[in-house]
């Protein structure tokens, strides 16, 4: 970014609600059945039909709203946006407009940019600003490829119509790209922690708008910004608003003027599009809903509501970057998700070593979880077990080196550390006489070696070492070896 | 069995003493449409053979010694904008002439649940908009009193059905008069429940804040049983009233001494046909001589309610009918290239002008800019009207007025000023804007022999109260005739 200029992001967040049902209907909110089966007179939009507000979806945005530091407003009211597409039945999105679930919230996190390999340069905790939460209901699809007559014919699939949404309206708070993004992520993750969303943006639970502008550094008003729509994924987000802020100074740096418009990502060729400008910008004729009454929340179900919200992601990473003394890396890796943070913990307490634990967990675990594929959730080891086997390591039962193929095997069968080990002997030698017995007869199998030593080759210390470690099956304590080598050498 | 003048009450003692059967009655009644409905145009779908297959069941039920539920066996017309499973349902319109609801409205399963025999649809102003019928696409209803004349509108199907004994009782809708001004014109009984009385779930929404199923009947008796059947809660419908339902045929007690009967000084104004004003000035003695104390009383922001309705209403109305865009169901213009065109043939060539007039105009008051000086205040309005009512009725019990006030006018006379068309539910549309119940209940004739109505008001959720004085006043002032037909 050219320095005489600073970006100004906000962003708009539609998060997908893991309801069982619908919004305004009782069918299934969950995908991948037939098109336009999983839907009913209301969501279809037929005549007649009314909406009847889903009790799950309030709770669950009470619990989004309320990690997110917002203030619940006890009365809010739906609202119609009218405007005509194939894919919304009724001619209009119930939403919220001037009287949204919650307002005024804000999230502190740690943000940093990155270098050219895309590490983070410095990590600075800072504050942004969420105008608004508001609930929604999702559109339908048009599907214009892969059917029957594609060529002549555009298809609806309602199975998504009505589908609940909270949408996230950020201030205007972001000055670059690695902002947006780490907020995004933030979003994401808290979605995930409170169990709301499923966080999937390949698949739209989780979709992305950016509002763009840019100024000179130390300007006070804001220059003209432009909306870009089809964000659906951190990639792209990144590199979309890199790529506006690039056009935009150009254009003011050759003279051109921003126009206020919609334009849409386009990936393949690394570009953001016009799609609409500000002329044909629609006029959505917002009033209240008729259908639905006003939403009441009282102060004790938020009260119930927060009791059950769990340790939200950056109170968990600072928690546990302090208790565990740990790196801004490592606790942010540590609370991906709840469940790696819950994991994480376990095998901490299992253990009673948080920093061996971290090691393992942010290297063993995470490099076998990648390789087959897996999720955390879906760890063949448990948590007690991994700490076990870290506990085993921290006491030298084995060295580092036998407990990345216990790991290996653990990962592969789910059986306990202690077994493995007793199956593939692996057992550390830390008995000082053993240990001496088998120092004894490597010595004396090699007296000629022992003579060379004896007149001072040194270097031949290694060499005994190695032939211990073979008699022994590489079992032995190194450290308690190597004393009683030189002990016996030296003697 | 004679059809003219039969009540339920009189249908089900017939049915109880053998005299009649479900069949024959049903039967009687097919005949009767087979023969009146050319003329009158009242039915845009007949349902004889599904009518007549439940009636059969019906009898099989009560040789079988079963109760006769509230409206066992009755031949009931259902308004053309109420959904009816696998029935064609039009709303009067072009735009869902082949539409074919894959449910039914609650208060048709609660009808059927109580025994009704649903006959067929009653043709309407096209999505209820309209005080005359003749916004139907297909064709005006006539008035059975004088083919001449229309039946009012929207409901004019099932008015002039219930009028000219095509069914025993109808439903209608009434957004702004619907079910009130053609009960009034067609010279029978008709009730707004309070908004919220009655599941609007399958109800073609056209205001959705104003719009109310009620019944239309012969007499109030029949409509309280209607009521008793279609009110109460329903979880399809988040704006249904949980209040408790009363037994408004228990209500009826035929005595009215000491009722608090207000008129609203501002009710008997410039444009009131003298005629009406005569008849309902009667009325209102009658009531008097029935033991009511009448009161004067004032709803000083009446003259605002036209505006008001007409603002609120095609506001709702633009919305709810953006739906109606040829993608998933009805018709859909077969000569458009692109997807605005599709939207635009169809809109245009499927809905027709009136309809078309009141989307521009609630697409008018709602745009960025205009909002608040018309959709908002209008709200504003809405609730000094409910400030008026509150009042009026600290100091009465029901208030009267003309249902109408004109009598049934002839066809074509306003199709072409839809100001003095609008004009025709001056006394009706506030009483949906304040949510309040109405019914209009037979108020004598024009020296023309052309029906007039009187309505009564009164407070939310007390139609027990309404249909009490409406029922002792016909008991005592029975209008005892029928349409020459």
């Amino acid at each position: 970014m050219d320095k005489d200029f600073e970006a100004v992001i906000g962003l708009e967040i539609h998060a997908q609600l893991k309801t069982r049902t619908k919004i305004f209907c009782t069918c299934s909110a969950i995908f991948g059945g037939e098109p336009n089966s999983d839907t009913c007179p209301v969501c279809l939009g037929l005549p007649g039909a009314l909406p009847v507000l889903n009790k799950e979806v309030v709770s669950m945005a009470t619990k989004a709203a309320l990690a997110l530091n917002l203030h619940i407003n006890h009365e809010s009211i739906f609202a119609r946006k009218n405007y005509f597409y194939p894919d919304l039945p009724k001619g209009y999105q119930i939403s919220q407009y001037d009287r949204p679930f919650s307002e005024r919230g804000w999230v502190e996190i740690p943000t940093s940019e990155r270098d050219e390999q895309g590490r983070a340069v410095e990590w600075k905790k800072k504050r942004f600003h969420i105008t608004r939460l508001h609930i929604e209901e999702d559109a339908g699809k048009s599907i214009h490829d892969g059917m029957p007559q594609s060529a002549t014919k555009s298809y609806v699939n309602l199975n998504r119509s009505g589908v609940p949404l909270v949408e996230i309206v950020s201030e205007p708070d972001f000055r670059s790209s690695w902002e947006a993004y780490d907020y995004v992520q933030y979003l994401r993750k808290t979605l995930l922690y409170a169990g709301v969303c499923d966080g999937n943006m390949e698949e739209g639970s989780l979709r992305c708008d950016a509002n763009v502008s840019v100024r000179l550094r130390g300007a006070e008003k804001f220059g003209t910004k432009a909306e870009i729509k089809n964000l659906n994924s951190f990639r792209f987000l990144q590199k979309a608003l890199d790529y506006e802020i690039d056009r935009q100074i150009k254009t003011i740096k050759e003279g051109g003027k921003i126009t206020q418009e919609t334009r849409l990502w386009n990936d393949k060729e690394g570009k953001t599009y016009v799609m609409r400008s500000k002329e044909e910008a629609h006029d959505y004729r917002y009033f209240p809903e008729p259908d639905l009454p006003p939403l009441t929340v009282s102060t004790q179900y938020i009260e119930d509501i927060s009791q059950h919200l769990p340790e939200l992601p950056e109170a968990r990473r600072e928690r546990l970057q302090h208790l565990y003394e740990l790196t801004m890396e490592e606790s942010m890796l540590l609370t991906q998700t709840k469940e790696m943070a819950d994991y994480y913990e376990q095998v901490t307490e299992a253990s009673g070593n948080a920093r061996l634990a971290a090691n393992w967990v942010l290297s063993e675990l995470l490099r076998e979880l990648k390789n087959a594929g897996k999720e955390i959730t879906e760890c063949p080891v448990t948590a007690r077990d991994f700490g076990d086997l870290v506990k085993l390591i921290a006491d030298n039962t084995i060295s580092g080196k036998m407990g990345k193929e216990v790991f290996e095997k653990m990962f592969q069968t789910g059986k306990s550390p202690q077994l493995l080990i007793e199956e593939l002997g692996l057992k550390q030698i830390t008995d000082p006489a053993e240990i001496e017995s088998i120092v004894k007869t490597v010595v004396a199998a090699n007296p000629k070696q022992f003579e060379q030593y004896k007149q001072g080759k040194q270097a031949l210390f290694g060499f005994f070492v190695g032939q211990v470690m073979k008699a022994s099956q590489g079992k032995v304590n190194p450290q308690l070896t190597n004393d009683i080598l030189k002990k016996i050498l030296d003697a | 069995m004679e059809l003219v003048g039969l009540t339920v009450d009189k249908f089900h003692s017939a049915l109880k003493s053998g005299e009649t059967t479900v069949e024959a009655v049903c039967k009687a009644t097919f005949d009767r449409i087979e023969k009146l409905n050319p003329d009158l145009n009242v039915y845009l779908t007949v349902t004889k053979d599904s009518a007549l297959e439940r009636a059969r069941q019906l009898d099989q039920q009560l040789a079988a010694g079963a109760e006769l539920s509230p409206l066992f066996g009755v031949p009931t017309a259902i308004k053309d904008n109420i959904c009816t499973k696998d029935v064609r349902t039009t709303c009067a319109s072009k735009i869902l002439d082949t539409f074919k609801p894959p449910y039914s409205a609650t208060v048709v399963e609660r009808l059927e649940a109580a025994g009704a025999v649903v006959v067929g649809k009653a043709n309407c102003d096209e999505f209820a908009m309209g005080s005359s019928n003749e916004n139907s696409a297909y064709g005006s209803v006539r008035n059975p009193w004088n083919l001449e004349h229309v039946p009012g509108g929207s409901s004019g199907g099932s008015a002039a059905a219930v009028a000219a004994d095509l069914c025993i009782v109808a439903l209608g809708s009434d957004t702004g008069g619907s079910v009130r001004e053609p009960a009034s014109f067609c010279g029978v009984t008709g009730l707004k429940p309070t908004y919220g009385r009655v599941s609007r779930y399958g109800l073609v929404a056209f205001g959705s804040s104003l719009d109310q199923v009620g019944p239309i009947s012969k007499n109030a008796a029949d409509s309280a049983r209607v009521l008793g059947v279609i009110a109460g809660r329903d979880w399809h419908d988040s704006t249904s009233s949980e209040i408790s339902v009363p037994d408004y045929l228990a209500a009826l007690t035929g005595d009215i001494k000491g009722l608090k009967l207000g008129v609203p000084k501002e009710a008997f104004v410039e444009g009131l046909h003298p005629e009406v004003k005569a008849r309902i000035q009667e009325s209102i003695k009658n009531f008097e001589s029935l033991g009511a104390e009448i009161v004067e009383v004032s709803l000083p922001h009446s003259e605002y309610a036209i505006a008001d309705y007409y603002i609120i209403a095609t506001a709702e109305a633009s919305s709810n009918l953006a739906r109606y865009d040829g993608v998933k169901y009805g018709f859909r213009d077969a000569d458009a290239k692109t997807l605005q065109e599709m939207y635009k043939k169809t809109r245009d060539h499927g809905f027709g002008s009136e309809v078309k007039r009141r989307i521009m105009l609630g697409t008018y008051v709602l745009s960025s800019g205009y909002y608040d000086a018309y959709y908002l205040k209008a709200q504003k309005i809405r609730t000094i009207l409910e400030q008026d009512f509150r009042k009026a009725f600290e100091a009465c019990d029901l208030i009267v007025m003309p249902t109408a006030p004109v009598p049934p006018f002839k066809l074509g006379e306003k199709t072409d000023d839809p100001l003095a068309m609008y004009l025709a539910d001056i006394y009706t549309v506030t009483i949906n804007l304040v949510g309040v119940p109405g019914i209009s209940i037979p108020s004598g004739f024009t020296s023309d022999g052309l029906p007039i109505g009187c309505q009564l008001i009164a407070p939310h959720f007390e139609e027990a109260r309404l249909l009490q004085a409406a029922d002792a006043y016909e008991r005592s002032y029975p209008s005892n005739r029928y349409p020459n037909i």
